[in-house]
């Protein structure tokens, strides 16, 4: 891990990562900058998750570097899919799992607990610490795995498909939710599949399919070319209230649209 | 009242109940993490491999706790290397290696003539092979059990729920890990005089199945199951005196009634929880563009 400069808090450096054999992504070249509100987008199998992985450290590029800022702290929340729901655990538990145990008796202290009740008041779920996760709605449960990220107080918060198999209106809440958090400071990056719901209302969009197709604002990057590089199939891209709109372009004669 | 008391007059009987108390509740805090892990198989597993070293410890005179335990660990380790070259899965690897050292023990008693009481001992539980050495012993694992788990609680809770997350918030995962299967290891070694190989894996099992239709709370499962492993412990040996059945099986008998008794409770009392996020009439979706169905016409 080296220093990189101080627009940037990671930078990807001809980085590459296989497994055995198999090539997930080559040639990444990406700086995520330090107020940043990234979305990478691409088809299942295109290397979005070992991106996320290799910028968590969880994985190391198989060829060229990921740099850090030094004493960058991340947060990460995963796929809430990934969550086994039935764990008995209660939200401010979830949350304070994330604090390290400074003292041999895990007993929470006046400040942890303050600290608890203050991200979880900050995110509008305060009134919710002693619930069980399973208790809450989709847009609740994602603020409690933000609130775990937020606790370790990240300069970088990454999300894996934060809206995955959510309703328009958790999709709503989490958007609204990561538009306040990056306005308050942070640096964020999530993964998505949901062109329209998510990556059009970002303000900077990766295309990605094992390399990197384009990157830029939802216009640039959201061409028929660039997604039809990405996703193998043709689309169509209107605008609507001034942002870009995907249709698939197979059923575009048939429903009379464009 | 005294009938009921008279067992507790021998000291055979009083070290056979301070052990199954000890295991009990050793079993119920560290089979929290087995369960909620879906280690289960782990278990079972590992204390057939066990039996293996505990028959060859008693074919060559050495001493139990330290024959059984160097085979436990090689079978966990085998279990390790087996597994991570990819062709098989785990519990693969599990079923071949546990049921082969199983069977080698078997194999072992046969041949060297100690047969049918060893065997029903090791297998079902006897409260008369427990000696005062496995009273110390037991004591001092379920000690250090508290102090690991006490000492590491976060990181072990962390690691459990989400140990991809855990990871990246600086936990060594690894170690943890590796903490938790000695601390299995030695917990089955401990116990298998008073429950035997077959019904280990139930006393890991079912307090804190119980404890989890109790509660929504990790540290009250925890510690709750410690109590339930405890209470099953004290009451399946008396009534194993009392009953003259295997104690092994009396202790997972109680257990088990217990399980049905607070079952039938909770079902009457708990209906299935629902998020909000789940219920038709909150949970409005509206189908993405980029994936509308054709209509013909």
């Amino acid at each position: 891990m080296s220093v990189v400069p101080r627009s940037a808090a990671v930078r990807f450096d001809g980085v590459d990562f296989a497994y055995d054999d198999e090539r997930v992504v080559a040639g990444i070249d990406l700086d995520i900058g330090t107020h940043d509100f990234l979305g990478i987008v691409g088809p299942s199998g295109s290397g979005k998750t070992t991106l996320l992985r290799l910028l968590l450290g969880i994985l190391e590029p198989t060829a060229g570097t990921v740099h850090r800022t030094p004493g960058l702290k991340v947060g990460y929340v995963p796929q809430v899919e990934t969550v086994d729901w039935n764990f008995p655990v209660t939200v401010s538990e979830a949350v304070l799992m994330a604090r390290p145990q400074r003292r041999f008796w895990p007993r929470t202290t006046a400040s942890e607990r303050a600290d608890v009740a203050d991200v979880l008041g900050r995110l509008g779920i305060g009134d919710l610490a002693d619930r069980h996760i399973r208790q809450l709605s989709g847009g609740q449960q994602q603020r409690v795995f933000v609130a775990r990220a937020m606790l370790r107080r990240p300069d970088l918060l990454v999300l894996d498909e934060p809206t995955s198999g959510v309703d328009v209106r958790t999709r709503h809440e989490v958007m609204h939710l990561l538009g306040e958090l990056q306005e308050s400071g942070l640096s964020i990056v999530v993964t998505t599949h949901d062109l329209n719901g998510i990556a059009a209302h970002l303000p900077r969009l990766v295309c990605i399919n094992k390399r990197i197709i384009a990157e830029g604002s939802p216009f640039e990057v959201l061409t028929p070319a660039n997604l039809e590089a990405t996703y193998g199939a043709p689309m169509e891209i209107l605008e609507h209230g001034g942002m870009p709109l995907v249709i698939d372009r197979a059923i575009v004669p048939r429903r009379g649209i464009g | 009242m005294e009938t009921f008391l008279e067992p507790f007059q021998y000291e055979f009987f009083r070290n056979g109940v301070i052990v199954a108390v000890l295991t009990g509740a050793l079993c119920g805090l560290i089979g929290t993490f087995v369960v909620l892990r879906g280690m289960s198989y782990i278990g079972h597993g590992l204390s057939h491999a066990i039996f293996g070293g505990a028959a060859a410890s008693a074919v060559i005179g050495l001493n139990f706790f330290v024959g059984a335990g160097i085979w436990g660990l090689a079978s966990a380790l085998a279990i390790g290397r087996v597994s991570r070259r990819g062709i098989i899965g785990s519990d693969a690897a599990i079923g071949v290696i546990t049921t082969a050292s199983f069977a080698f023990g078997l194999a072992l008693f046969g041949l060297f003539g100690q047969a049918q009481k060893s065997t029903d001992a090791l297998l079902f539980g006897s409260i008369l092979g427990v000696e005062p050495i496995d009273l110390w012993v037991t004591a001092a694992v379920g000690v250090v059990a508290v102090l690991l788990i006490v000492g590491r609680y976060r990181a072990l809770l962390f690691t459990t729920f989400d140990p991809e997350v855990a990871a990246v918030s600086g936990v060594r995962t690894g170690r943890i890990d590796a903490l938790l299967m000695l601390m299995l290891a030695l917990s089955i070694l401990v116990t298998m005089q008073v429950l035997g190989v077959i019904l280990i894996a139930a006393m890991l099992v079912i307090p804190p199945t119980i404890t989890r239709l109790l509660t929504n709370s990790f540290s009250r499962m925890l510690w709750g199951s410690a109590v339930i492993g405890a209470s099953c412990g004290l009451v399946g040996m008396t009534a194993s005196y009392h009953l003259d059945i295997a104690s092994g099986a009396s202790v997972v008998l109680t257990g088990a009634a217990l399980f049905v008794v607070v079952y039938a409770i909770t079902g009457r009392t708990h209906r299935p929880e629902r998020t909000v996020a789940e219920s038709p009439a909150e949970a409005p979706t509206i189908t993405p563009v980029t994936s509308v169905t054709p209509v013909e016409g």
